[in-house]
């Protein structure tokens, strides 16, 4: 009895740690600067608009949600569709070289980003690709790619394994069975996988800091990253930012959550 | 592809098979090799010359391993390497414990389960560079709600300026990294808690084993490759720290909270000393790997599914 209380006093405590902060930036957004600093208290005094106005009207924050938008779309749909056969053939096709394609494709998911920047960048120059979306869509697709595969892998291998069979013994041939069999059946993986990956690529700073110029193609978190003010930190715009940022993937997180977990979990336990 | 045949009650056959397979996983192995693999072999080519490009005049001479010896002695490097170490062992550490707590309170089902997941996903899913801004504004200035709080509830005499002094800066980056990553953590081990047969825990209560014995006998025995999953993902995670120092520090005050991965950056895009940087580089790289094959072994993972014949 003792631990069920525990461990709901503890559930209560770490649901206050995991929502305090959004609760703090969501108050501190709609606080004058002023007062900001001045003896806090824990429910707003006044609010008002000025920062989310400033934001938009003379920050310009409108293009890089645009830029983070499609960038990350484009990448999702280029990984799920290229990922969703690769992913096929390797789980329901038994071919040589198969366990060392897998193998590969699990060790680039934890390549360390920092050791291709530099000629990343000297390709991406060479191809005149630097501060532009196919400049960012191209790295991204390719660090997304493993985690897309490795998922629809999963998700590919929970379908019984005679359904081809199945087709094929009625005539189908083997492309007709995938389309019309196998990826029908896969429709909440392959929306798992394009939710995970929209995420990822959302997130992604480094290459995003690397390869842009200017903040007519900066993605979000590089906007927000590299916000500066005249004299001091800009935090009211700065948090306001921060809540527009993470209102997209708060509503999808919601939304999705059994599936998300379902994805992060089949990817990464089962292997 | 196979055109229909009369008979299709035959297995295809398996060279077809294999053109199949190999077909359908070019265009995303072509996507992976063109951007992840010919850049890395870049690097390590790079890494044998000596290449500044604010001093073009020099060329671009090789050197062996010349910038590899200088690494060696480069205090820098060590010190980031450390700062690295202090990170990931610290926050992993931490990030474990909490997640295993909470994985097994979310593993009793109760009702608002939906809720408590939903506010500790949300963290999970947000840009690292966010994360970072909510706790440095939580940190940030004297008369912040961090020093506010802690003040007045006495674990502070008077409120610290945490970003100026290099042990306290630690403090934010830390409670940032464990806020963001710890429902990841306990997300893995839940999903393996709920593979572990229920009736050993039955049998056990009836044999009057206490609480403790069955965490320490059943639970975590058997909760061992999820453990080691979970280490590894985010122990390469915190090895390859880069955005989170590089917004709440800036690697700050001075060097002192520098990780190799800011180090690298630095020296690639600030000092645009290619070389050197390509070697560091390098080194993340193997150091990445080694853990990663460490992780493959250790799990003995079967890449080839289920045998379908």
């Amino acid at each position: 009895m003792t631990g069920r209380i525990a461990s709901r006093v503890g559930l209560v405590l770490l649901v206050l740690f995991a929502a305090f902060p959004f609760y703090w930036a969501v108050v501190a957004s709609f606080t004058p600067e002023a007062t900001l600093f001045r003896e806090p208290t824990l429910w707003p005094r006044e609010l008002i608009l000025e920062h989310y106005r400033a934001l938009f009207a003379e920050r310009d924050f409108l293009t890089p949600v645009k830029n983070s938008l499609i960038v990350a779309g484009t990448t999702t749909v280029f990984c799920v569709t290229i990922g969703a056969f690769a992913a096929y053939a390797l789980a329901r096709i038994e071919f040589a070289g198969k366990r060392v394609v897998l193998a590969f494709i699990l060790a680039v998911t934890m390549f360390p980003q920092i050791s291709i920047v530099s000629p990343l960048y000297m390709l991406l120059r060479g191809m005149h690709l630097i501060n532009t979306y196919p400049g960012l869509v191209l790295p991204y697709v390719t660090f997304a790619m493993p985690l897309a595969v490795w998922l629809l892998v999963g998700f590919f291998r929970q379908l019984p394994p005679d359904l081809e069979e199945a087709a094929m013994v009625d005539g189908a041939s083997r492309w007709q069975s995938f389309t019309r069999v196998i990826l029908p059946l896969t429709g909440p993986g392959l929306a798992t996988t394009a939710i995970l990956t929209f995420i990822y690529c959302w997130n992604e700073f480094l290459f995003a800091l690397s390869f842009t110029l200017g903040p007519e193609r900066y993605t979000v978190p590089v906007a927000i990253a590299l916000f500066r003010g005249q004299y001091q930190v800009p935090w009211g715009q700065i948090l306001a930012a921060t809540v527009i940022a993470t209102a997209p993937v708060a509503v999808i997180v919601l939304l999705f959550q059994r599936r998300i977990v379902q994805g992060l979990t089949a990817g990464a336990v089962k292997g | 592809m196979t055109p229909i045949q009369p008979a299709p009650s035959r297995a295809p056959r398996p060279e077809s098979e294999a053109r199949t397979g190999w077909l359908l996983t070019a265009p995303a192995l072509l996507a992976i090799l063109v951007i992840a693999l010919f850049p890395l072999a870049w690097t390590v080519w790079e890494s044998l010359h000596e290449h500044d490009l604010r001093m073009p005049w020099l060329g671009r001479p090789f050197v062996g391993l010349g910038n590899y010896l200088t690494i060696l002695h480069d205090a820098r490097f060590w010190q980031a390497l450390g700062h690295t170490a202090l990170f990931a062992i610290i926050s992993v550490t931490v990030e474990l414990v909490l997640g295993l707590a909470l994985a097994l309170a979310m593993n009793r089902g109760f009702r608002g389960r939906g809720v408590v997941r939903a506010a500790v996903l949300v963290p999970w899913a947000i840009p690292t560079v966010v994360a970072a801004l909510l706790w440095r504004f939580i940190f940030d200035s004297q008369a912040g709600i961090a020093n506010v709080v802690l003040t007045n509830v006495g674990i502070l005499h008077h409120p610290l300026v945490w970003f100026v002094h290099a042990a306290t800066a630690w403090v934010p980056v830390i409670l940032a990294d464990v806020w963001k990553t710890t429902p990841f953590v306990a997300l893995l081990l839940l999903a393996g808690l709920q593979s572990i047969d229920k009736e050993l825990y039955e049998a056990a209560s009836t044999d009057g084993a206490s609480a403790w014995w069955q965490l320490t006998r059943i639970t975590i025995p058997l909760l061992k490759p999820a453990i080691l999953v979970a280490l590894i993902f985010r122990t390469l995670d915190a090895f390859r720290v880069f955005d989170l120092i590089y917004v709440m520090t800036g690697g700050g005050p001075g060097t002192s909270t520098e990780p190799v991965a800011l180090y690298t950056f630095n020296a690639l895009l600030q000092n645009l000393e290619f070389g050197y940087g390509a070697a560091l580089s390098v080194i993340i790289f193997l150091v990445t790997f080694a853990l990663a094959m460490l992780y493959m072994r250790g799990l003995g993972l079967d890449l080839g599914g289920p045998r379908r014949r």
